[in-house]
């Protein structure tokens, strides 16, 4: 054989070898390798209640609710909505700030914990934001399109 | 073609007569590019002016991903073929390539911050773009820390095919696994997620760094190639 064909063989023995390992390595990773779980594997696991976990969805219109609470002597805002995965529902529990773009029916990732059964304490709330890019127009024209297909 | 180019003294007259000519048409769709993108495009109906990072932040993208296929495929050509011109080309790209990835992973921190609420987060898209900077630091750190540069070549080599595996993960991380990056929104095999409004600027944009990098890639291929003569000459005198 000549030297170039044996490099050739033991690249491509080399390459195959690596990228098989790399998907066993990745396969067997799958859990740490989540950001966030959704609302139906929340309820399909059980968690620590001391472990924090982040839980990702939409958030459901009209579910949100704000008050102004007294906690040691400071004035903060207590947010409540629910995480929907349109199959399975959380209940969120949160004082904080919201991010800009924390909207009813967008996308967002919640971390916290569980600490009574059936509402989440979330320590952080992040925005998800989509792949969609349009000028506000659009956005416009289209929802004013979805909203008369529903009638 | 390439053989023709493959001669050092026609390459090195090639890239004095075209690479500034290159430059300067990346200076010109730049300034077109940010024109567009600060003026002559629409603010997003979610993020608002904040989208305009995206004109920045995805180009760069496309091509710390893109530099390192280049890298990968000059790797893979020297091992099996042992040509010096792909060490070359690798030598030349690999900081090119960091800095774009430095400049994705900067930009995307920064539309992050107002965007998501955070300027980082470890999920699987940041993490394998950081382990993709953090290749290309090994591939310059190996590249000139030998003496011989032969030597540093080939081990670079091995790391740029061993590092391949990050491309699909980068690629396809937001599909794989849950993430808090957004899923891509230009593919091949549907219509692109992005108003056309919003496409220009960036298509520009990325045309402008195309400009700029292979201008810069034959700047340095060329300054390799003379780097390589003087090394020659000096190790004959010492003789």
């Amino acid at each position: 054989m000549k030297p170039k064909n044996k490099r050739l063989l033991t690249l491509i023995a080399f390459v195959t070898m690596t990228s098989l390992g790399f998907t066993i390595l990745l396969v067997s990773l799958r859990e740490n390798l989540i950001f966030f779980y959704s609302p139906t594997e929340v309820f399909e696991k059980t968690f620590d209640s001391n472990k924090k976990i982040r839980v990702g969805g939409m958030v459901k219109k009209k579910s949100v609710e704000k008050k102004i609470k007294e906690i040691d002597g400071r004035k903060l805002e207590e947010i409540t909505f629910i995480i929907t995965d349109y199959n399975k529902e959380i209940l969120i529990l949160y004082v904080g700030i919201l991010p800009d773009l924390f909207k009813e029916g967008q996308g967002v990732v919640v971390e916290g914990m569980i600490k009574n059964p059936g509402v989440f304490n979330a320590t952080n709330v992040l925005a998800k934001h989509d792949e969609n890019y349009m000028p506000p127009e659009i956005k416009d024209i289209k929802t004013i399109k979805e909203n008369s297909n529903g009638i | 073609m390439i053989f023709k180019f493959a001669n050092p003294l026609r390459f090195q007259k090639f890239v004095s007569k075209y690479q500034p000519t290159l430059l300067y048409l990346s200076l010109i769709f730049l300034v077109c590019g940010l024109f567009f993108s600060f003026f002559n495009s629409p603010p997003d109906y979610m993020q608002g002016e904040t989208v305009r990072i995206m004109y920045i932040h995805v180009p760069c993208a496309w091509f710390s991903l893109m530099i390192y296929s280049l890298i990968a495929i000059c790797s893979l050509f020297s091992i099996v073929f042992k040509h010096t011109l792909a060490d070359i080309i690798s030598r030349a790209s690999a900081p090119i390539g960091a800095s774009f990835t430095l400049a994705t992973l900067i930009t995307g921190s920064i539309w992050g911050k107002p965007t998501w609420g955070t300027w980082w987060v470890w999920d699987a898209r940041l993490t394998s773009e950081l382990i993709l900077f953090f290749i290309y630091l090994g591939l310059i750190l190996i590249t000139t820390s030998y003496e011989d540069k032969s030597k540093g070549d080939r081990y670079a080599s091995i790391l740029a095919v061993v590092g391949i595996v990050n491309l699909p993960i980068i690629k396809w991380s937001v599909d794989w696994w849950n993430t808090l990056h957004q899923p891509a929104s230009i593919s091949k095999l549907s219509s692109p997620s992005i108003d056309q409004s919003m496409l220009t600027p960036l298509f520009i944009m990325t045309i402008s760094f195309l400009f700029f990098f292979v201008s810069v890639l034959l700047m340095r291929i060329k300054a390799e190639i003379i780097q390589r003569k003087i090394d020659v000459i000096r190790f004959n005198r010492v003789d």
